[in-house]
């Protein structure tokens, strides 16, 4: 009798404690005592969608991203040049599947993705509805766009979920070379002829506010920071990583004689950081709306590219059933 | 017309010897695809000296609920690992 | 110009120009997979290029890679006439390709074999690539042919379209036959019958059937080109031409 009432003493307990591993009370000591949520683990709804929609939107940014490097890739100035840009889109691409690897473990296909982007469901960065104008954009572009990810993504290394946290890692590897890429075509152009000189300088004017405003909106205006936050999905604020990446770059700009465009821009001894010009919020907002210079262009690109791309994936799956029957 | 294309798993021995390695994962029709899909996506830089590429649906997973019973056990027989045991001073190669 | 830089523009050439058109495919793939793919491509091609105008460099000793690639004019490339056609849709890239790359394997297997050391080597190098290129466009070949009715049709025509190019890669001028008598490069009329089995073979696993030899164009080894080189050279050269002496 005493060993009978043991037993169901003991599986009572353990019921309850596969139960309390599925409340977020669980959840969020797991995340407080940085463990890593795999795609498994019980998470909140709201984790879950919150994570699809983050790592969706930065798979969709690497690929959209593809275009306006794309565009100077037939007309790159010289054969090392030229490898050096493709092999950078060439990881680009790469990024975007990692990362749609890593979302498709959260429950959801990357065709319901692909169609949420078309859809204008799901946004991308807004920097890449700026065109490239001219060559010293691969630098600009490199340099700062590439810039501002890093300082993005090394802190994602240690997002709460697994399978994101292990593709950032695989990201930030890969990473570095980009943005040393970008800063050598500028320096290279800031030394050169006259042309060349003006050239780093215009694609600088035109794209060093742009790239501020990658790391979002101000802290105050960030409603989805606090849980991004909580859960440890994000690691710092939009506020912090953009000073970060203020700081760093001032220096490179100045070592090879080019201005970044803000007046304002001035080294504040007593808080160690850059006090900068304010951003306009308008401008930001039109854009990430839809009323960029490129939102249409690039958007109805990745629709055309897909679409007339139907025939052949559908050759591949039919191909594929003929295959089974054989094997079957 | 329901275009799901298969997702493959990716494992990249990194040098032989080694064990392959979970490296993520790839879509393609068949595998032949998949296995270039792989090579092109996770061996870049040369990361790996043998690819395998399994169908998502084909990997059999323990569920996490299964945690307690299915790897406790494992837990408390402590005399598995070497450390448990002592070794008298000076014994070599053991 | 000597015989040995001539014959090193033309091996040359050929990966320039089909680098060229690979890397428009830049975000333009059916997938993304394949996007990765086809730049993967361009990269081989590219680093190709790079590895035979270096020579030719040091052959001239006066002009660099980058002058023979990015400064010559229309009829001073020797690249085969297949090469350049465009792109078109994926299944016109993928025939274009399969068919080239048939013949790179083979030419880069006798190249390899051949008595100047720098050339061989270079040979043997982007052999390994023309291999993986080839199971590339090959499987491409064979899911397109035997996949959906429109996909056969599609690249069926393809493959009608671009016959007429074919024979080019199999032409041998006295270039090629001065340099084949010095041991260095290849007869390519010897490479047919290896490139005819292979093409058969994989057009029957295609479900494709392979076009009649019709005329042939030519012209390519003495500079003589379709018009879809020129517009490729603009936009390839237009840099360097616009800033000349400028530093990239």
């Amino acid at each position: 009798m005493r060993q009978i009432s043991y037993v169901l003493k003991h599986n009572l307990i353990n019921l309850q404690y596969k139960f309390y591993k599925m409340t977020e009370e669980y959840f969020q000591e797991r995340i407080d005592a940085e463990k890593k949520i795999e795609p498994k683990d019980w998470m909140p709804d709201d984790y879950r969608k919150h994570l699809i929609r983050q790592i969706s939107q930065h798979a969709h940014s690497e690929v959209i991203g593809m275009q306006p490097e794309g565009n100077w890739i037939t007309r790159a100035p010289s054969l090392r040049s030229k490898m050096i840009l493709l092999a950078k889109i060439q990881d680009e691409a790469g990024h975007g599947l990692y990362l749609y690897s890593a979302c498709e473990t959260l429950g959801v296909s990357r065709e319901e993705l692909v169609q949420q982007l078309h859809d204008g469901k799901a946004k991308y960065s807004s920097i890449f509805n700026y065109p490239t104008l001219n060559w010293a954009d691969m630098g600009a572009v490199g340099w700062l766009v590439d810039g501002a990810a890093i300082v993005n993504q090394v802190s994602l290394q240690r997002t709460s979920y697994g399978p994101y946290s292990r593709g950032m890692i695989r990201i930030c590897k890969e990473e570095s070379f980009h943005q040393r890429q970008g800063y050598e075509i500028m320096a290279t152009m800031a030394a050169g002829t006259t042309q060349q000189k003006q050239m780093a300088q215009d694609a600088l004017n035109r794209l060093w506010w742009p790239s501020i405003m990658m790391f979002g909106p101000h802290d105050a205006n960030s409603p989805r920071s606090g849980n991004a936050l909580k859960w440890k999905i994000k690691r710092q604020t939009n506020d912090e990583l953009r000073q970060s990446f203020i700081d760093k770059t001032v220096q490179q700009a100045e070592l090879i004689g080019l201005t970044i465009p803000d007046p304002e821009l001035k080294w504040n001894e007593e808080k160690g950081h850059y006090d900068f010009g304010e951003i306009d919020w308008d401008e930001f907002w039109r854009v990430v709306k839809g009323n960029g210079p490129c939102n249409k262009q690039r958007l109805d690109h990745h629709k055309k590219a897909h679409s007339e791309g139907s025939w052949v994936r559908n050759a591949a799956l039919e191909y594929q059933k003929k295959l089974e029957l054989v094997t079957t | 017309m329901s275009e799901k294309i298969d997702v493959w798993e990716v494992f990249i021995q990194s040098k032989n010897g080694l064990p392959h390695k979970h490296a993520g994962s790839v879509h393609a029709t068949d595998k032949e695809m998949a296995l270039q899909n792989a090579r092109d996506l996770y061996t870049r830089r040369k990361e790996g000296s043998s690819i395998w590429v399994v169908k998502t649906t084909d990997i059999v997973a323990s569920q996490a609920e299964d945690g307690d019973s299915f790897f406790d056990p494992s837990d408390d027989k402590v005399y598995r690992h070497p450390t448990f045991y002592t070794m008298p001073d000076g014994a070599k190669n053991i | 110009m000597s015989n040995l830089l001539n014959y090193t523009l033309r091996v040359a050439d050929n990966a320039l120009i089909l680098g060229q058109r690979m890397s428009q495919w830049c975000s333009n793939g059916p997938t993304l997979e394949e996007d990765i793919a086809m730049i993967n491509i361009s990269l081989d091609l590219f680093g190709q290029a790079n590895g035979f105008y270096e020579y030719a460099s040091s052959i001239d000793g006066n002009k660099s890679a980058d002058d023979f690639a990015f400064l010559r004019s229309e009829r001073e490339y020797f690249n085969n006439l297949i090469v350049e056609q465009k792109n078109g849709h994926f299944g016109d890239t993928i025939v274009r390709n399969f068919l080239f790359d048939v013949y790179a394997v083979l030419f880069y297997t006798k190249l390899g074999q051949g008595k100047d050391k720098t050339l061989a080597a270079l040979g043997s190098k982007s052999l390994k690539e023309a291999e993986y290129h080839l199971r590339h466009s090959s499987n491409w070949l064979i899911r397109l042919g035997d996949g959906t009715e429109e996909s056969n049709e599609k690249v069926q025509k393809s493959l009608n379209d671009i016959w007429m190019f074919t024979g080019n890669l199999f032409e041998m001028d006295t270039l090629d036959s001065e340099m084949l008598i010095a041991g260095i490069g290849v007869d390519n009329t010897a490479l047919k019958s290896d490139w005819d089995k292979k093409v058969n073979e994989v057009l029957g696993e295609a479900k494709l059937t392979r076009p009649e030899d019709a005329y042939m164009q030519t012209g390519s080894k003495k500079g003589i080109h379709s018009e879809h080189l020129g517009h490729l050279l603009s936009e390839m050269q237009y840099l360097q031409r616009t800033h000349p002496n400028a530093k990239w």
